[in-house]
């Protein structure tokens, strides 16, 4: 199935894209895809610890399942205001 | 616009009071924040700050948040705008509005949204200052951490 991957502040910087489409085997879950990317791009690694995730722009944990068109979300911790 | 908002265009507070308060005679009080781009971080003289957000959880979380405070303090109206894109130094880059018949639950009403945008928003600031540029990272957002609610809640009502 196909998953679209946003990316966001540095995270986007550090992977040189704010949007990736993969493809991953079913079943799968955030994690899943997480797994994949920091495999294609070791660097994103350190953000595991202290990153937000979201699925279909809603935050969602590392264990949600995800579908064929679904859009998961990486996000650094955040610093608006 | 609407009370909530994420928008790349100047901010307008009366706008804003305009649009929570309307044109009601109920309210007694309605306390505003302004959030501006300071010339110093960190000991880094700032250039400027380019704001990202990811667009429609940010306005989601900002919408939760008001009704995280509207739970609160039941008889308040809440408004927030934030701006993101490229902002000078003492431009907005936050305006939030809350009317209340009281000005004890407009204030706090009003601070708890400033604390939980810190928290909970997915919005980022890459500060450039003079020097180089750095991706500024605070709060890890998790809107069920009830601690952090807590705590955003203890600072309203201090």
């Amino acid at each position: 199935m196909r998953i679209t991957v946003r990316l966001f502040a540095r995270l986007r910087d550090l992977a040189g894209s704010g949007e990736l489409v993969r493809d991953v085997e079913m079943p799968a879950t955030v994690e899943t895809v997480w797994r994949s990317l920091v495999d294609e791009m070791p660097r994103l690694r350190d953000y595991e610890r202290t990153m937000s995730v979201a699925v279909n722009a809603d935050y969602a944990k590392m264990s949600a399942k995800v579908s064929d068109g679904d859009e998961v979300a990486f996000l650094p911790p955040v610093s608006g205001g | 616009m609407a009370a909530v908002a994420v928008t790349s265009a100047p901010l307008d507070l009366q706008a804003l009071i305009d649009e929570v308060g309307g044109a009601s005679t109920a309210d007694g009080a309605v306390a505003s924040f302004i959030g501006l781009v300071r010339e110093e971080n960190q000991g880094r003289r700032v250039s400027f700050l380019e704001y990202e957000a990811y667009e429609p959880l940010a306005v989601r979380a900002l919408q939760l948040i008001t009704e995280e405070a509207r739970a609160s303090w039941d008889d308040t109206r809440i408004g927030v705008h934030h701006r993101i894109g490229r902002l000078e130094l003492g431009e907005a880059s936050i305006i939030i509005v809350a009317a209340s018949p009281h000005r004890a639950h407009a204030f706090a009403a009003c601070r708890y949204t400033i604390e939980r945008v810190k928290q909970i928003v997915p919005i980022w600031k890459h500060e450039h200052f003079e020097g180089g540029d750095v991706w500024l990272e605070g709060a890890t957002a998790d809107p069920d951490d009830e601690a952090a609610r807590e705590a955003a809640r203890r600072i309203a009502c201090a």
